[in-house]
């Protein structure tokens, strides 16, 4: 099933959790919602089920607008963040649970009911656990719980409220794999919401990135991460130093240094923001003269095949460290250490305005 | 209201003798805490059965046999058969709508529930006696209609529901703000209807506290005595509950029959303690920490 959201907004109080949000997500689609908390994201995943409504706006699911279509006539399924396992019931009657409680008609036989679940629980290759309780289960068995009982109903979108948020690193990773695989075999539309970028861009088929209730930008993946539209996207999605300076003559000027740029980030001249990912500087040892910034090395963590450089401005300019990532050959073979002067060179700079930001 | 301190095992076990009291201060309040026990609570309740029993089991048997006596019992009981049922699902209700939604009044509702504990029991009969008696303002009214609630059995229900009114509610409003909204909201995604969100999801999850408001609010519903003894207007065997009964055994000298029916709620006391006991035992086993979240 097809959503399609249009002009959504919401408010709490003085709050605006959604301003005019519209996004269209295709049929089989996996799709994150991906912002800092409290950007709205969830809020959207809630509007989308039913659980919460707009102050204006409206969800159209299949092209029919839902708006005033009640949760349980929605056929979505909802992880929550926290799981919401019956607790008092075994994960035999949580996953059974939609089944049970449909009206005579629509219900199916108990020994349908039986063989759907341990279908489903073989899916989320949970079937060994069906006699047990939610507390007795580790909180990836839960989640993974949590996902069968919503898709025992067969919902046509399937949504997940920060689905590993609470997880440890290492069943996150193995819980985000085994959900990317999970969609490909039963491609049911799914949306999920997280604020951990690595989680959105691994997983899904597109991202929608929210900021403050609004939409910044929405891609694959590659798309977003590497064509920002926003200052807001390229400093979320993954670390990113920022230089502050002005477009002149087709070079950017930070301070009393310039840096020179490619045809394609020549824009007319202006203050702008420089965002260059750590992994796309070139560095010089010495200060020599000519394009660049000059740096002092203020520490090197050199483990595995990349080697993070910590770096000061050599113009006295207070402000964050400069990150950068070289592979350890390069490292090596420019014979550069801690304390050592070097020229920053960036290969790819994505340029914003700030004049434009401003307007 | 009554304090439910959750002693943790092994706490004494775990002390390191650095921080365990010296022996003797030890004994001493062991000491003190007993005696005090004894004489304040154990040797009154011992009394009240040497008393009922002073003259026999046959005056004892007698007491309690006779038509006011079993008058007055039959009158508790359907007091409290008809407002323990009613505040269970004003309780059930307030609680609902206090831990589930946000409306304009919440915090007064929220107080005036605990009204009843914070006023005396007597200004709460009166209440019911200006609103029903002869002179009340509904008075006339009921007069011209030929019903009776002041001294008669509809006021004295009324008394007891609202003295006992804030027991279940009290219990419950914690207990489902702690419990939260995502449960029930797992169940309406799944299609439950209301009615099925709260029996399937909602009622497991209360029920121990449910019964534990329930029986203080029954225990008190049968021993409340103030409130009831201002709307009853004391008629032997129609009007009288039996704390009432007691009292009047009492006033006309008959120690022996007072303290045989006294004992009777002295025994229902124990009883409700019992229960209480082991359902607070439930209760803190289900609200135990790791029964809900223990992923680490």
């Amino acid at each position: 099933m097809s959503i399609a959201i249009r002009h959504l907004s919401k408010r709490f109080g003085a709050f605006q959790a959604l301003d005019d949000v519209s996004i269209d997500i295709g049929s089989g689609e996996l799709v994150a919602l991906l912002g800092p908390s409290g950007c709205g994201k969830t809020t959207l995943l809630r509007i989308i089920a039913g659980l919460e409504y707009a102050d204006r706006g409206e969800v159209l699911l299949d092209g029919d607008d839902a708006s005033h279509r009640h949760v349980r006539e929605r056929q979505v399924g909802f992880v929550f963040q926290h799981y919401a396992l019956f607790r008092h019931m075994s994960v035999f009657d949580n996953v059974a649970f939609g089944l049970r409680v449909r009206s005579r008609k629509l219900r199916p036989t108990e020994a349908q009911i039986r063989e759907r679940v341990v279908r489903l629980l073989k899916l989320v290759q949970l079937d060994w656990l069906a006699d047990r309780h939610p507390s007795q289960l580790s909180g990836g068995q839960r989640q993974r719980i949590a996902l069968a009982r919503a898709l025992a109903v067969e919902p046509k979108v399937l949504l997940l409220d920060e689905p590993f948020g609470a997880l440890d690193a290492k069943v996150r990773k193995e819980l985000r794999r085994w959900l990317r695989q999970l969609h490909d075999e039963i491609h049911v539309t799914s949306v999920f919401v997280t604020h951990d970028q690595e989680e959105a861009l691994e997983v899904a088929d597109r991202v929608v990135l929210i900021n403050s209730g609004r939409v910044e930008q929405v891609g694959t993946p590659e798309s977003v991460y590497e064509t920002p539209a926003t200052p807001f996207v390229a400093n979320f999605l993954g670390s990113v130093n920022l230089f502050h300076g002005r477009i002149e003559g087709g070079q950017l000027h930070v301070g009393e240094h310039v840096i020179g740029l490619d045809s394609g980030d020549r824009e007319p001249g202006g203050g702008a923001v420089a965002f260059v990912r750590p992994h796309d500087f070139d560095l010089v040892p010495g200060w020599p003269a000519g394009s660049g910034l000059p740096a002092k090395i203020e520490r090197v963590v050199s483990i595995g095949p990349t080697a993070q450089l910590e770096l000061s401005r050599g113009d006295g300019e207070a402000g964050e460290p400069i990150e950068v990532h070289l592979d350890r050959q390069t490292l090596g073979r420019l014979g550069v250490r801690e304390g050592d002067r070097v020229l920053l060179r960036p290969r790819r700079i994505r340029l914003f305005q700030t004049d434009a930001l401003a307007a | 209201m009554e304090s439910r301190t959750l002693v943790h095992p092994g706490i004494i076990a775990d002390e390191s003798p650095s921080t365990r009291d010296p022996t003797p201060v030890r004994w001493a309040l062991i000491g003190i805490a007993l005696a005090f026990f004894a004489v304040f609570l154990l040797l009154p309740l011992l009394t009240v059965f040497a008393e009922a029993l002073r003259k026999g089991w046959g005056a004892y048997l007698a007491a309690l046999t006779n038509p006011d006596a079993l008058a007055a019992i039959q009158l508790t009981l359907l007091v409290a058969a008809i407002a323990v049922p009613l505040n269970l699902v004003f309780g059930v209700t307030a609680s609902w709508a206090i831990a589930r939604f946000d409306f304009v009044g919440k915090r007064v509702l929220i107080t005036l529930i605990d009204l009843p504990f914070s006023v005396s029991p007597v200004i709460s009969g009166l209440i019911y006696v200006l609103l029903f008696g002869a002179q009340g303002w509904f008075g006339p009214w009921l007069q011209e209609h030929d019903v009776r609630i002041i001294f008669a059995v509809p006021g004295i229900v009324l008394a007891t529901i609202f003295v006992t009114f804030p027991f279940v509610a009290r219990e419950l409003i914690p207990l489902m703000e702690a419990q939260g909204w995502e449960e029930e909201e797992a169940a309406v995604v799944l299609g439950a209807s209301g009615w099925q969100v709260f029996w399937h999801t909602t009622l497991p999850g209360i029920k121990w506290g449910l019964l534990y408001g329930v029986i203080l609010c029954n225990a008190r519903a049968m021993g409340e005595f103030g409130a009831v003894s201002v709307v009853s207007g004391h008629i032997r065997g129609l009007t009288n509950t039996m704390p009432l009964h007691v009292e009047i055994l009492y006033n006309e000298y008959n120690y022996a029959a007072a303290f045989a029916v006294a004992s009777l709620l002295a025994l229902l006391a124990i009883v409700t303690l019992g229960i209480k006991e082991l359902v607070e035992r439930r209760v803190h086993r289900h609200s135990s920490p790791g029964s809900r979240e223990n992923e680490s």
